[in-house]
């Protein structure tokens, strides 16, 4: 009996580590921002190109930054929630439309809806590499003195807002 | 007869065509070089984080892409390679590096595998040991030792 001991321990283990490891998400980096103030940028707006968008304008309150495309898929999947989180007033949510084109976003929002108070349009990239996104949408929540307190990769689900997100916000907006 | 012309003729033609396609393709420029160089050397070393399994020099991505041409940029404006590294890390965190620091949380990475090597090494001569323990002469006991007997008389 004692000689089948050893191995099945070993095996044990790795379905230990196996069963962890299907848990993980490979996609999800941490992303060194969290803690850092939102970088800085300067961008014209989506439905008034002669306007533009920084997130200095924002000092003072607690915002969302999401970043999206016409182009992504997943996008679709979260546009409901943010549309229904726009319509309930408890954050401002500020879109960054990302390596998109100006009639092709417009058409989007005028199918899905519009949730954002203003979009900045990156339309070559450059800020998002600022923002370190790899991976359209993406979601990062700001606080009063403009620093980045947390950071979505993928899309947001009704999970990771009712117990991540609105908490936070909420606890910022106290501050 | 006829064929043979028809042969030469087309090995003309693809040769032709060889010089012809060669010649479309740009000649850097002196400065540029450099440049291209540092570009390359680093775009090995930085990993492309849509696909995370290639490095940015292999990858196709359009993200992979937009940062070859910043790159180029820093590299243009005479940044050095640290520099450019810092600046992505900053971004894009350690996983960016494909070879990532030695640092607190990466040692189990780094040590992992000198780690379970060493505890290979100890279980292997642990089992030898014992083994050896196990073969060593021992005298035989008196029943073992008629049982031997009866056998090798058995035999003949």
């Amino acid at each position: 009996m004692k000689r089948f001991l050893l191995p099945l321990i070993i095996f044990l283990v790795m379905v230990g580590f196996l069963a962890v490891g299907l848990h993980l998400d490979p996609r999800e980096v941490p992303s060194p921002l969290v803690g850092k103030p939102a970088p800085a940028f300067d961008l014209p707006l989506l439905d008034q190109p002669e306007k533009t968008f920084s997130p200095k304008q924002m000092l003072g309150q607690v915002w969302l930054l999401n970043v999206w495309a016409s182009w992504c898929v997943a996008c679709r999947e979260e546009h409901p929630l943010l549309v229904a989180l726009s319509k309930a007033k408890l954050v401002p949510i500020y879109g960054m439309d990302y390596k998109d084109t100006r009639a092709e976003a417009q058409q989007w929002l005028n199918e899905g809806g519009n949730p954002y108070a203003a979009n900045a349009m990156d339309i070559d990239g450059r800020v998002g590499i600022d923002y370190g996104v790899y991976g359209v949408p993406e979601t990062y929540v700001i606080d009063k003195s403009g620093v980045i307190v947390y950071k979505q990769i993928g899309p947001i689900t009704e999970q990771v807002l009712s117990n991540k997100i609105m908490p936070l916000v909420e606890r910022l907006q106290a501050q | 007869m006829k064929l043979n012309l028809l042969v030469r003729f087309m090995i003309g033609f693809f040769l032709l065509q060889s010089v012809l396609s060669s010649a479309e393709e740009a000649r850097p420029l002196q400065a540029d070089v450099v440049v291209e160089a540092q570009v390359q050397r680093l775009s090995e070393e930085l990993r492309c984080l849509v696909c995370q399994n290639q490095t940015i020099a292999d990858s196709h991505a359009e993200l992979a892409q937009d940062l070859k041409q910043e790159i180029r940029e820093m590299a243009a404006k005479g940044m050095s390679d640290q520099a450019i590294i810092d600046y992505l890390v900053a971004r894009y965190g350690d996983f960016v590096r494909y070879r990532p620091p030695l640092k607190a949380s990466t040692l189990l990475l780094w040590l992992g595998p000198f780690a379970l090597m060493l505890a290979g090494a100890i279980g292997l001569v642990v089992m030898l040991r014992r083994r050896e323990k196990m073969l060593a002469d021992k005298p035989l006991t008196a029943v073992e030792a008629r049982k031997v007997r009866e056998l090798l008389d058995k035999d003949s």
